[in-house]
């Protein structure tokens, strides 16, 4: 048991992204309000890159950014996880903006943004019971 | 005084839809005349919410099992986070020979100083294309969706911001600072922390500044749908094209054409530079661009 | 350092909580923004300099900005909707 509690100590930051991740997941599962399942989206997604983020960091070690000439591939921490991560970044705000600009068409069209009334107003107009 | 609510009757207005936009939300911005706040009970009935899960008890049987589900979730994540490698060894099987040789070759094969810089741009500079196209892509579906009908009001008064002195003196400080130090991050991505992401965002967000204290008349003048369809075009054109004649020469780059230079120039770093532009353009003309379509309902 | 980090990543889960825990949109929206800042000041110390000020103008800036203007245009469409209604009675 001990010795369970030391491994996630020596793991602290992927604990507290994974932590992050089962708030996120929860929100987008129970909430009912639109923009409360975007947030909780973006939280989970901000997570996941942090999660990435600390797999490539090096205790003692310095940003991959090259000092003089110094290409000594013990003097620097892990380059490809920030470059994953730089990528993700960008996508998942045009991926909420679309989300967004999806809220605001629902809202105009049923005047809600509870799912639940949401899917029981479309339900209705297409006469599915 | 208001009698303090139970733990019960929380839970039940969190569960509840929490649109709570009174006039507390964005109120001092309009004074709006037009709805008073009685007009609340005009919200959509509620019995409506019943028709969806059937009955009530349905709805709490689903939220348990969402939170159980979720609690199961968390204890599976944080088993898997027990065996995990240590945080921050250097032995972890993540650091193998591929980042050891992007940090020991990656200098010389492009001339960036930036490693990151290098490998999202050079070696994989075709994945960040795809994004650049991503993100041109979900600017094109924002426009499609609030561009139609039925979302925006017909006159154009009732969305124009009120124009505040703290914010107009503050923005005419600080928007030029955040103007220059975007394209500073843009100029010099191969050299240090910035590139064409993050200073294209900062961009972005002094331009936003900018139209928000000081209206959209004074930029709307160079930043028109036409600069946009231009200057996008452009940028996403010339990377594809540059991308293109790298893979038919067999992915092997257009260093005969610009070469790497020495390390630590400005004009170095061969493609680089360039392409971090064209992203930069991108990225910036995007973030005006969601901003005012969200905002007024046009570029 | 390490406390530093501790405490940053304290902060880090009271802010993803609360997000998900406050009531009012606005406030929500707010301390979302305040997890972007918190996650960039994270970043900075695990030597990803790029990713750091790459969060802060998007995370903390350009998604807030966004969220801010959608619950804007949404309070305009209720309006609207409220008048709409008030006419036809």
């Amino acid at each position: 048991m001990e010795n369970f509690w030391q491994q996630l100590w020596n793991a602290r930051i992927a604990v507290a992204a994974m932590t992050l991740f089962a708030v996120g997941f929860v929100t987008l599962l129970l909430h009912r309000n639109l923009l409360k399942k975007i947030i909780g989206l973006n939280i989970m997604e901000t997570a996941a890159y942090l999660l990435l983020t600390s797999l490539g960091f090096i205790e003692g070690r310095l940003s991959p950014i090259v000092l003089g000439e110094n290409t000594d591939p013990l003097l620097y921490v892990n380059p490809l996880p920030a470059g994953l991560v730089l990528t993700g970044i960008v996508v998942s705000v045009s991926v909420t903006a679309v989300m967004l600009a999806l809220t605001v068409r629902l809202y105009a069209r049923y005047h809600s943004l509870n799912l639940d009334d949401i899917y029981a107003m479309a339900q209705r107009e297409h006469g599915v019971n | 005084m208001k009698r303090k609510k139970s733990i019960k009757e929380r839970l039940r207005e969190w569960d509840a839809d929490a649109f709570d936009l009174t006039e507390r939300t964005a109120g001092p911005m309009h004074p709006a005349p037009a709805a008073p706040e009685e007009e609340k009970p005009e919200e959509p009935p509620a019995p409506e919410r019943e028709t969806r899960l059937g009955s009530r008890a349905l709805r709490i049987l689903y939220s348990v099992l969402a939170a159980l589900f979720g609690t199961v979730m968390l204890s599976f994540l944080l088993a898997t986070a027990s065996e995990l490698p240590p945080y921050g060894a250097a032995e972890n099987p993540v650091h193998n020979a591929v980042s050891e040789r992007y940090i020991r070759d990656g200098m010389r094969e492009t001339g960036a100083v930036n490693i990151v810089a290098g490998v999202i741009l050079d070696y994989r500079a075709f994945d960040t294309l795809g994004e650049s196209h991503v993100l041109f892509t979900a600017l094109t579906a924002v426009l499609i969706l609030l561009l139609g009908e039925g979302v925006h009001r017909e006159s154009t008064g009732q969305i124009r911001m009120q124009q505040d002195r703290i914010v107009t003196n503050t923005a005419s400080v600080l928007t030029p600072i955040i103007i220059l130090f975007g394209v500073y991050g843009i100029l010099t991505g191969h050299l240090g922390p910035g590139g064409g992401f993050s200073g294209g965002s900062i961009v972005g967000a002094g331009l936003i500044l900018h139209s928000v204290a000081f209206g959209y008349d004074r930029l709307g003048r160079y930043l028109n749908i036409k600069t946009f369809r231009i200057v996008c075009f452009a940028a996403l054109a010339f990377y594809s094209l540059s991308k293109c004649y790298s893979f038919f020469c067999g992915a092997n780059g257009l260093h005969t054409v610009f070469s790497p230079g020495v390390p630590g120039r400005i004009l170095s770093a061969g493609l680089i530079l360039p392409l971090n532009i064209a992203v930069g353009v991108v990225v910036a003309c995007t973030m005006y661009g969601l901003f005012s379509v969200f905002q007024r309902g046009k570029i | 350092m390490e406390y530093f980090e501790l405490l940053l990543l304290g902060l880090l889960l009271v802010c993803g909580i609360s997000t998900c825990l406050t009531k009012n949109l606005l406030s929500s929206l707010v301390i979302f923004m305040a997890y972007g800042v918190i996650m960039s000041i994270l970043w900075a110390l695990l030597r990803a300099p790029d990713l750091a000020v790459t969060e802060a103008a998007v995370g903390a800036g350009i998604s807030g900005i966004l969220m801010f203007l959608t619950l804007r245009k949404l309070r305009d469409l209720k309006r609207k909707h409220a008048d709409e209604t008030e006419e036809k009675h």
